[in-house]
């Protein structure tokens, strides 16, 4: 039984995870691939990390520091990756990159594609 | 016994390091390439925490952690370098 519902919480988690880089690698636009970069990577810790917790605790011979170990990475995921996707999103906002509207006349002139310049220098914005 | 649940888990999320990891190879701009190499990272650390557990060595949650923070000090350096052109 707790068997079961620790391996429906891993295999749930590597779906999160398999579509959270489906939508970072499909999604049209910096900001929108924001959206699956922050959330679905914190779901997918969390499921993956409850499994793993859920074997150990089952488990009879399972340690407690294995446990404690696995509970102080989903608790440094859990504040670290929202604060990088932000940290990664202020920057890009403050470097005078637009978001994407769907309007193709006024998207090709905000690019800021790096294959002209390693660095996005413009001062817009 | 309990390696299938694991197995299937891992698979999944090595798969999607590998979709990350070609959108970090082929953004558009930097800020993508950032992005993709902080979410490759994520499931970098989940994917070590289930290896150790499909080999049974204790010794790969601290890697794991290593990695996490490395990870978080690693973006944030790479964003400074893209702002200020500079390290320091």
């Amino acid at each position: 039984m707790g068997e079961t519902i620790a391996d429906i919480l891993l295999i749930l988690g590597g779906f999160m995870a398999l579509s959270g880089a489906l939508g970072v690698l499909r999604l049209p636009d910096f900001y929108s691939r924001l959206h699956p970069a922050g959330t679905a990577d914190t779901l997918a810790q969390l499921l993956v990390i409850s499994g793993l917790v859920l074997h150990l605790w089952i488990d009879p011979n399972g340690s407690y520091l294995a446990m404690g170990k696995l509970l102080a990475i989903s608790m440094l995921l859990f504040v670290t990756t929202p604060a990088a996707t932000h940290a990664i999103s202020r920057a890009a906002y403050i470097s005078g990159l637009r978001p994407w509207t769907g309007d193709s006349a006024t998207d090709d002139d905000n690019q800021l594609a790096d294959s002209e310049s390693p660095l996005p220098d413009e001062g817009g914005g | 016994m309990n390696i299938d649940g694991h197995l299937i888990a891992a698979l999944l999320v090595l798969t999607g390091a590998i979709l990350s990891m070609i959108r970090a190879a082929s953004g558009p701009t930097s800020y993508d390439r950032v992005l993709a190499v902080n979410v490759f990272g994520t499931k970098a650390v989940m994917l070590l925490a289930i290896i150790g557990f499909i080999g049974d060595r204790s010794g790969f949650l601290d890697i794991a952690i290593l990695y996490g923070l490395v990870n978080f000090i690693a973006t944030v350096a790479l964003l400074r370098f893209v702002e200020t052109k500079r390290l320091t």
